[in-house]
């Protein structure tokens, strides 16, 4: 075996897919499994990704990090259901507009396994993707316009700079003075200076990009060559086909188990 | 490679919107490899030049073009890669997040094949001598190596003219020599033509073999040899604000008697969560002033922020005494007072001034801390009008404070801070990117503040002219983590 390929084996499985196959994946996968709300494809697919997670060598740690912020909103979108969907079955409890009913109990523990089962995946496979290599694919592979997707990337980086730019302009508030009152039109006011330095960091951003040959008079007559390459392999195709196998095998079991119910049947 | 040869005939340019020419009937012809340092007040179009031949002026919706410019017998709108800029803020020519993707840009735009790319990366890192792994994220480096950088990124494109617009203006003594030397160096290996602004002549006197001058408006009022230019030009060119080596800046310095302690650290230790410096033991007087110095990254700043009560401390204690606290607060942590309560007692005049505005018109801009005092508008306008007319912005009262010049905007940060009439007033790199004549201002503006208004000031500053004027006491920061003669910071100045 050659170093090469000895690298590539150690290469966390997320990294030698190209970062656009995690975006593509998730779509082909979230169709079929926005069709219905049941809990048996939902709780099926969860299962089945963790499983993959497992084999993929993505331990909890990193799920969790990746997905926390679902574990806080799958739980209040079932609350929600739980109180409010339409009540159907028997009634557990009442309170003004609340509602606990067998129905919505149900209802409720679909919603909190789909939320998981769509999202947890899908931030496992986006969060964290290198915002460079995301850029080397959105323009070499998705073939998406290089001018505009090389200006975001710049961009991105701009988001650092203005956090610090931001915390700066909190500061000199209190220092100023300002903050005791009015508290909206101060935060409006910090807004704006923020914009304002955006913009010029914006400004000198672009000089900068121009003057390294960026959207020059020859664009269009030599074309623009990529450092670094950025191209499909095997592991996305096992990507791809892994997220329609486990929507398949969801819907499948959902359908086997007579629970598989269309957001449209909903009510019925 | 050879460098390339710059012509101008009556060129001008008129920014889009403005009523006078930035330059006009600039005649120049530059010989391929020459090295020339331009020089000319504020406002001269020191800057537009540089952008014009860096083919980055815009076009006709940005200005109008007069007269004839071109760089190797072409308009520089119309070449790519042939000229290299490099810009005064470190952070401004930082475009992606890593080092060797940052290098490779320009290649990238230039359609070099991708191997040539990587071989003329690692080759410009070498000759800027910027000796970290091509992974290294942008954002870690410090201000004199992300010049090198850009150096390098510019380097890396094989340009003919290398075009340098105030790139040591914003660094330490460190990363001046650093960014200069590597300059020197490139320069030297690959015989292209450099064009140097810079307000600090004596920096870059090592390196050109030419200086022209420009006047406002006009063409270039002066050309020749570094001797010739400075000796005939010299008084002018300093009191027009450049740096020219050997005329001293006189500003009165005072006998001073320190008057109360007003704030007091103990083993204090500053930074957003984790400490970024040693301990540091000192008292802060009345009718004195504490120069902070010490080389990029050892903490200068956020010391600065924690002893105006903007952070808290990390480690050791900090407390305003009674003489700075009045009788009616009693709360002596900084940190803990509310906004208002600050302001009237710990001033701070922040590095970039414009993140401290927050109004429409200079005039409010001075006013809006007053007003959230609810002083009386009396008081107000009266207060206002004397800071105006004390810092010479009384004319541009109702100009955006956006729209000011860099000198004139810190002016204006210094106003601002200074009306609620705090007596303690923290200052971090006031006199950064200035020139000398706004750098002189700026420091009889603040000897003044400790002479005439017997308050205390603490200046954080990496420029040894300052140190020396105004530091009755100096505190110097080391980088990572040793703080050389931290203790007591109670050593005088010379």
């Amino acid at each position: 075996m050659t170093a090469v390929a000895r690298a590539a084996q150690r290469t966390p499985p997320l990294e030698r897919v190209n970062p656009v196959t995690p975006f593509a994946a998730a779509v082909l996968y979230s169709i079929p499994m926005l069709l219905t709300v049941d809990v048996v494809s939902a709780a099926v697919a969860l299962a089945a990704w963790l499983v993959v997670f497992a084999a993929a060598g993505i331990g909890p740690r990193t799920i969790l990090r990746r997905s926390w912020p679902l574990l806080l909103a799958a739980p209040l979108s079932a609350v929600s259901m739980l109180l409010y969907a339409e009540p159907s079955g028997r009634v557990h409890a009442q309170v003004w507009l609340a509602t606990i009913s067998d129905g919505s109990i149900e209802l409720a523990s679909a919603i909190l396994l789909r939320v998981l089962a769509i999202g947890v995946p899908t931030l496992v496979g986006i969060v964290g993707v290198d915002p460079t290599r995301l850029a080397d694919g959105l323009a070499q592979v998705a073939h998406l316009p290089h001018r505009f997707v090389l200006a975001a990337l710049a961009g991105v980086r701009l988001f650092g700079v203005l956090e610090e730019d931001w915390r700066q302009i909190a500061l000199a508030r209190r220092a100023r003075g300002l903050g005791d009152t009015g508290r909206i039109r101060r935060l409006l006011q910090a807004a704006f200076a923020l914009l304002v330095v955006a913009l010029r960091r914006g400004g000198t951003l672009a000089t900068a990009m121009e003057a390294r040959g960026f959207g020059g008079p020859q664009e269009g007559r030599a074309e623009r060559t990529w450092a670094r390459p950025s191209t499909l392999s095997r592991a996305d195709l096992v990507l791809v086909l892994l997220a329609l196998a486990v929507a398949a095998l969801a819907i499948g079991a959902s359908v086997a188990a007579g629970s598989f119910r269309p957001p449209w049947a909903a009510h019925l | 490679m050879t460098g390339s040869r710059i012509r101008a005939r009556g060129w001008g340019w008129q920014h889009a919107g403005r009523d006078a020419a930035a330059v006009a009937g600039l005649d120049l012809d530059v010989e391929p490899g020459e090295r020339l340092l331009l020089l000319g007040p504020s406002g001269a179009g020191k800057s537009t030049l540089l952008s014009a031949l860096a083919g980055v002026l815009g076009g006709d919706e940005e200005g109008d073009e007069t007269g004839e410019l071109a760089v190797d017998g072409a308009h520089p709108s119309t070449l790519r890669g042939t000229a290299g800029l490099v810009l005064q803020d470190p952070q401004a020519n930082t475009i992606l997040s890593r080092v060797g993707d940052d290098v490779a840009f320009g290649c990238e735009n230039l359609a070099v094949p991708r191997d040539e790319i990587w071989r003329r990366v690692a080759d410009a890192l070498d000759a800027v001598g910027l000796d970290v792994a091509l992974d290294r994220s942008t954002a870690a480096l410090s201000g004199g190596q992300r010049q090198r950088l850009a150096l390098a990124g510019v380097l890396a494109m094989r340009p003919g003219l290398i075009l340098l617009d105030e790139p040591t203006a914003n660094l330490d003594p460190e990363g001046v020599v650093e960014v200069r030397d590597a300059v020197a160096r490139v320069a030297a290996e690959t015989g292209a033509t450099l064009v140097v602004v810079e307000h600090r002549v004596d920096t870059w006197l090592p390196v050109v073999d030419r200086v022209v001058v420009l006047a406002p408006g006009g063409g270039a009022i002066a050309d020749g040899t570094p001797d010739a230019v400075l000796g005939a030009h010299g008084a002018a060119l300093a009191a027009q604000g450049v740096w020219v080596p050997g005329i001293p800046i006189d500003v009165p310095r005072p006998e001073r008697r320190p008057g109360p302690a007003l704030l007091v650290a103990d083993g204090l230790r500053s930074g957003r969560r984790v400490a970024v410096h040693a301990p540091v033991s000192l008292e802060v007087a009345a009718g004195e002033a504490l120069a902070v110095t010490g080389p990029n990254g050892a903490g200068k700043s956020t010391l600065a922020l924690t002893l105006a009560g903007l952070l808290p401390p990390v480690d050791g204690s900090l407390a305003a005494t009674e003489a700075l606290r009045g009788g009616n607060l009693a709360e002596p942590a900084p940190v803990r007072w509310r906004p208002k309560q600050l302001a009237t007692r710990i001033g701070t005049v922040f590095q970039q001034p414009e993140h401290q505005f927050v109004a429409p018109r200079v005039r409010d801009e001075v006013a809006a801390g007053l007003r959230a005092l609810r002083r009386p508008e009396a008081e107000v306008a009266a207060t206002v009008d004397g800071l105006l007319a004390a810092l010479r912005l009384d004319a541009l009262a109702d100009a955006n404070p956006f729209t000011l010049s860099g000198g004139e905007q810190r002016r204006l940060s210094v106003a601002t801070v200074l009306a609620p009439a705090p007596r303690l007033v923290v200052l971090d790199e006031p006199t950064f990117g200035q020139d000398r004549r706004t750098w002189a201002e700026l420091v009889r503006l603040i000897a003044e503040l400790v002479d005439e208004r017997g308050c205390a000031v603490v200046a954080v500053t990496h420029d040894a002219d300052v140190v020396r004027i105004l530091g009755d006491r100096i505190l110097r920061l080391d980088a990572a983590d040793g703080l050389e003669g931290s203790g007591t910071a109670r050593g005088a100045a010379a």
